[in-house]
C-alpha cells in the first residue's frame, strides 16, 4: 500500500546518499578518531570533515561544532554546561514554556540542585516577546533558552531580537537556541542569530537517528557532559561515532545546498494542506499562519480526539501524530497547544502533518482526503461534536467520576 | 506493533452497536472532554432486559473500544445481569488494555450503569414501565 508519511517531525527517513556515505566506516575504515595510525587517520578525516560540513549549515567555524548523541544530549550540554560553568550568584535560567522537554525537564532537574528558572509566556499566534525576554534577564542569568522552531507548532521565535535584548542586559549570561527543528528548513546563521549555543539533531534533516551538535561559541566556556578521555574538545568524551557524524555531515551538506528549493516546495505543499483541511466545519489551525516552519502543519477539529484520529489515519496509509493527551504517557494534553490558550477538550482534537524533502503532491492529496474521511468517521460517533452542533454547551458533562492519575 | 490488542483495533475499526437511539428507555453518559473522554450508552428495555443498546464516544482508541464491547456484552442481558459487568469483563474481552489506559474501561462500565439506573428512575418516576 502506498503510504504517506507525514510525521518527519518526529523523525525523517535518512538519505540513501547518507547512508551510503556512512557505510564504509563500519567494515572499511572502522578506526578510532583517536589512534594514530591509518585507520585512525582516516576516521579522524572523515570526523573533521563532517564538522565543517555541519558548521556550514548553521555558519559557524568547524572548531565550534561539538557532536553529541542527538537534540536532547544537545540541549542537556548546553544548560547544564552554561549552569555548571556560570559565575558564582549566576544561577538563573530563562527560557519559554512551549520548550522541548529536553530543555523544560533539564531546567526543572537543575532547579532541583539550586537554579531558578523563569518562563516566558507565548502569546495567542505562539511567540515570546523580546521585551519580556528583556525585563526578565539580569546579571544573575547564566543561561537564556528560546527555540528557534516549535516542534508541535512550528511557529518561528524571535531568537535574534531576545539576543539582542539579552545582551544589552547581562553581559555574561549565555544564549542558546535549540534549531533541532529549524535545520534543513529555515536559514539557520548563528551569527546572524547572535547566539553562543545552538542544538542540531541530525536525524531531523535526513541524517541518522543517535547523532548531533551543539555548536559552541569560540571563547564560550561550558562544564563537559560527559567526563573521560576529553573527547569533543573536553565537553563530550566517548569515542566519536564516527558513521553517525559521517551521515550527520553528509545529510548536512545536502540540505544547506537544497534549502531553498526544499523550503519553496515544502511550504507549497504545507499550505496545500492546510488550506484542503482548514475549509472542514469547526476546524482552526494551531499556531502562527506566518511566522512558521514551511513544513509544519498543525490543525484541530473539534469534537473528536487525536489518538482515535491518528490511528484511523494509519490504517488509511497516513502516518500523523497528536497533542492530544491520551497519547501521551502523562494523560495531558500538549503544553505547547496549552499555552496558546487553547482550550484543553480542544487540544485533544489536534493533528500534525509534517512534511520532508521527500514529500509529494500525492502524498498531500491522499492525507487531505483521509483526514476528511477519518474527522466525520469520528464526529459521527462523537456524543460531543452532537452537542457543538445542537449549540448545546460541551463542558459540564453530567457523570464523570473517573480520574486521571 | 501497535499498543493495543489485535481486538481493540478491530472493535475501533469497526465498533458494534455505535450511533445514537431514537426515544431511548434509558441514557447515560459520562466522562469529560477536558480529560478527552465521554461516552453514552443508550439502552431499550424490553421484559426486563436490555433489548437494544447503542453508544456514541468522543475519546481515544481504547474508549471506542470498551464502549463497542460493553454494549456487546450487555445486548440481551437483563439489568440486573448488566449491573454486574464492570471494567474486568471489558478489558478481559478485549484482550488486554494497555494500564494507562485502563481506566477506559471503567468509563465504559459507568456509562452502562448509568444508563440502567436512568432507566430505573425513569420508571419509578412515572410508576409503570415505559411502553415497550
Amino acid at each position: 500500500m502506498a503510504y504517506a508519511y507525514l510525521d518527519n517531525s518526529a523523525t525523517t527517513m535518512t538519505d540513501p546518499e547518507a547512508v551510503k556515505a556512512m557505510l564504509p566506516y563500519f567494515t572499511e575504515s572502522y578506526g578510532n578518531p583517536s589512534s594514530l595510525h591509518s585507520f585512525g587517520t582516516e576516521a579522524r578525516e572523515a570526523v573533521e570533515k563532517a564538522r565543517a560540513q555541519v558548521a556550514r549549515l548553521v555558519g559557524a567555524k568547524p572548531g565550534e561544532i561539538v557532536f553529541t548523541s542527538g537534540g536532547t544530549e544537545s540541549d542537556n550540554l548546553a544548560l547544564r554546561g552554561a549552569a555548571g560553568a556560570g559565575k558564582p550568584g549566576a544561577n538563573r535560567i530563562v527560557t519559554s514554556n512551549v520548550e522541548h522537554p529536553a530543555v523544560l525537564e533539564t531546567c526543572k532537574s537543575l532547579e532541583a540542585r539550586g537554579a531558578r528558572t523563569d518562563y516566558l509566556r507565548i502569546d495567542r499566534d505562539g511567540f515570546v516577546s523580546p521585551v519580556d525576554a528583556a525585563r526578565i534577564v539580569s546579571e544573575r542569568t547564566a543561561i537564556v533558552s528560546v527555540m528557534l522552531a516549535n516542534n508541535e507548532i512550528g511557529t518561528i521565535q524571535p531568537v535574534q531580537e531576545v539576543a539582542v535584548e539579552c545582551r544589552a542586559r547581562a553581559r555574561n549570561a549565555l544564549v542558546h537556541t535549540d534549531a533541532v527543528q529549524a535545520a534543513g528548513k529555515i536559514p539557520v546563521d548563528v551569527e546572524r542569530l547572535g547566539v553562543d549555543l545552538l542544538s542540531l539533531a541530525s536525524h531531523k534533516f535526513h541524517g541518522p537517528k543517535g547523532v548531533g551538535a551543539l555548536f559552541v561559541r569560540e571563547g564560550v566556556r561550558l562544564s563537559p557532559a560527559m567526563t573521560g578521555g576529553g573527547h569533543e574538545k573536553g565537553l563530550r568524551s566517548g569515542t566519536e561515532n564516527v558513521p553517525g557524524i559521517v551521515g550527520m555531515g553528509k545529510a548536512a551538506e545536502i540540505a544547506r545546498e537544497n534549502l531553498g528549493e526544499d523550503a519553496a516546495r515544502m511550504t507549497r505543499l504545507r499550505d496545500r494542506l492546510i488550506d484542503g483541511l482548514l475549509p472542514v466545519e469547526e476546524t482552526f489551525l494551531n499556531g502562527s499562519r506566518e511566522k512558521r516552519l514551511p513544513n509544519n502543519a498543525n490543525l484541530r477539529f473539534l469534537g473528536i480526539e487525536g489518538e482515535s484520529l491518528v490511528l484511523l489515519l494509519d490504517g488509511e496509509g497516513v502516518a500523523a501524530s497528536t497533542g492530544s493527551a491520551c497519547s501521551s504517557k502523562k494523560l495531558q494534553a500538549s503544553h505547547v497547544l496549552l499555552a496558546l490558550g487553547i482550550p484543553e477538550w480542544q487540544a485533544h482534537g489536534s493533528l500534525r502533518l509534517t512534511l520532508s524533502r521527500f514529500t509529494t503532491d500525492e502524498e498531500v492529496s491522499r492525507a487531505v482526503d483521509a483526514t476528511k474521511g477519518a474527522v466525520s468517521r469520528l464526529r459521527a460517533m462523537s456524543p460531543v461534536w452532537k452537542k457543538i452542533k445542537a449549540g448545546e454547551p460541551v463542558i459540564g458533562v453530567k457523570g464523570g467520576g473517573h480520574e486521571h492519575v | 506493533m501497535s499498543m493495543y490488542s489485535d481486538k481493540v483495533m478491530e472493535h475501533f475499526r469497526n465498533p458494534k452497536n455505535m450511533g445514537v437511539m431514537d426515544s431511548p428507555d434509558g441514557v447515560g453518559e459520562v466522562g469529560n472532554p477536558v480529560c478527552g473522554d465521554v461516552m453514552a450508552v443508550y439502552i431499550k428495555v424490553k421484559d426486563g432486559r436490555i433489548s437494544d443498546i447503542k453508544f456514541q464516544t468522543f475519546g481515544c482508541v481504547a474508549a471506542v473500544a470498551t464502549s463497542s464491547m460493553i454494549t456487546e456484552l450487555a445486548k440481551g442481558k437483563t439489568l440486573e445481569e448488566a449491573a454486574k459487568l464492570d471494567n474486568k469483563s471489558v478489558s478481559t474481552e478485549l484482550g488486554g488494555l494497555p494500564p494507562i489506559k485502563e481506566h477506559c474501561s471503567n468509563l465504559a462500565a459507568e456509562a452502562l450503569h448509568a444508563a440502567v439506573k436512568d432507566y430505573l428512575a425513569k420508571r419509578a418516576q412515572t410508576g409503570t414501565r415505559p411502553a415497550h
